[in-house]
């Protein structure tokens, strides 16, 4: 029960940070983006306010031996650096220069409620579902290469 | 007080918001992530992402009420631009694991040479979207 108040706490923050900063406003995600055009750097001063603390703050916590609310940190396992890790990101990056939306504006922007973000956020789900079967496709296909 | 000073004082929240749910549930806080297990979600895995989720959209639609120009939008786009988009990005974060916060705050701080990469690689192709919409196709897509 506690993880889920800390979980709400946790996205009602972050929606916060997200919106006082701007981020919530598209064109400044694209000026951000846009270097050959007037550069917009408020991004910046978002990822060095964010990366600053949270890099000292998780070398603190990365002292206990676990979380105080559950048994063990869950942190990503894979180190390799695969193709779908770049190409995917490419992917979303081609996708968040379009329009100047990623996930966690889109969703603190939905209850505004406009046909552009409901598009988006509905556009994005659609593309997460797609990422099981295509995925599915893409390893049958290299397997099926490596056997001839 | 002047606009990259407040960026500056959200990010240190955003900061927060992360440090926070590592110290207590152990997570990434990560959005494309949390957001792709709700809505396919797994047993006993679904309520704290739904927590996180209402938590995002009640703040806001609170901020929306208070002060809507936090959410001016300036760009001028058509809805198959934003529906193509949205496809990008959800394609594209469930392929390469994660968006702007999972890779690009959380990834980079705990120096995850994964998401390093990952944030490099969605900035240049961001960047490379960006050029080919404004100044190839004069703004409008």
């Amino acid at each position: 029960m506690k993880q889920h108040v800390i979980a709400f706490i946790a996205g009602s923050l972050f929606a916060f940070g997200l919106a006082l900063s701007g981020m919530t406003q598209p064109h400044k995600i694209i000026g951000f983006l846009d270097i050959f055009g007037t550069w917009d750097p408020t991004l910046l001063f978002v990822m060095i306010g964010a990366i600053a603390v949270h890099l000292v703050a998780l070398r603190l916590t990365f002292r206990r031996k676990a979380p105080l609310l559950e048994n063990q940190f869950l942190l990503p396992t894979q180190k390799a650096i695969t193709p779908r890790l770049i190409i995917g990101s490419g992917v979303f990056g081609l996708g968040w220069g379009l329009t100047g939306f990623c996930p966690g504006p889109a969703l603190t922007s939905l209850p505004k409620a406009t046909t552009e973000v409901i598009f988006f956020v509905g556009a994005m789900a659609i593309g997460m579902y797609l990422h099981k079967p295509i995925s599915k496709f893409l390893s049958e296909g290299l397997s099926r290469s490596q056997i001839k | 007080m002047h606009p990259y000073l407040v960026a500056l004082l959200g990010g240190i929240i955003l900061g927060l918001a992360s440090t926070l749910f590592m110290l207590f549930n152990g997570r990434v806080l990560g959005i494309s992530g949390i957001f792709k297990g709700l809505i396919m979600p797994m047993k006993g895995d679904i309520q704290w992402r739904l927590s996180f989720i209402l938590g995002m959209l009640m703040t806001g639609a609170i901020y929306f009420a208070i002060h809507p120009q936090a959410f001016d939008n300036q760009i001028s786009r058509s809805f198959y631009a934003y529906a193509l988009a949205g496809l990008l990005v959800g394609m594209g974060t469930a392929f390469g694991s994660g968006c702007t916060s999972g890779h690009g705050i959380c990834g980079i701080s705990r120096l995850s040479l994964r998401s390093t990469l990952a944030t490099i690689t969605f900035m240049l192709t961001g960047a490379v979207s960006v050029y080919l919409v404004q100044h190839l196709m004069g703004g409008e897509i």
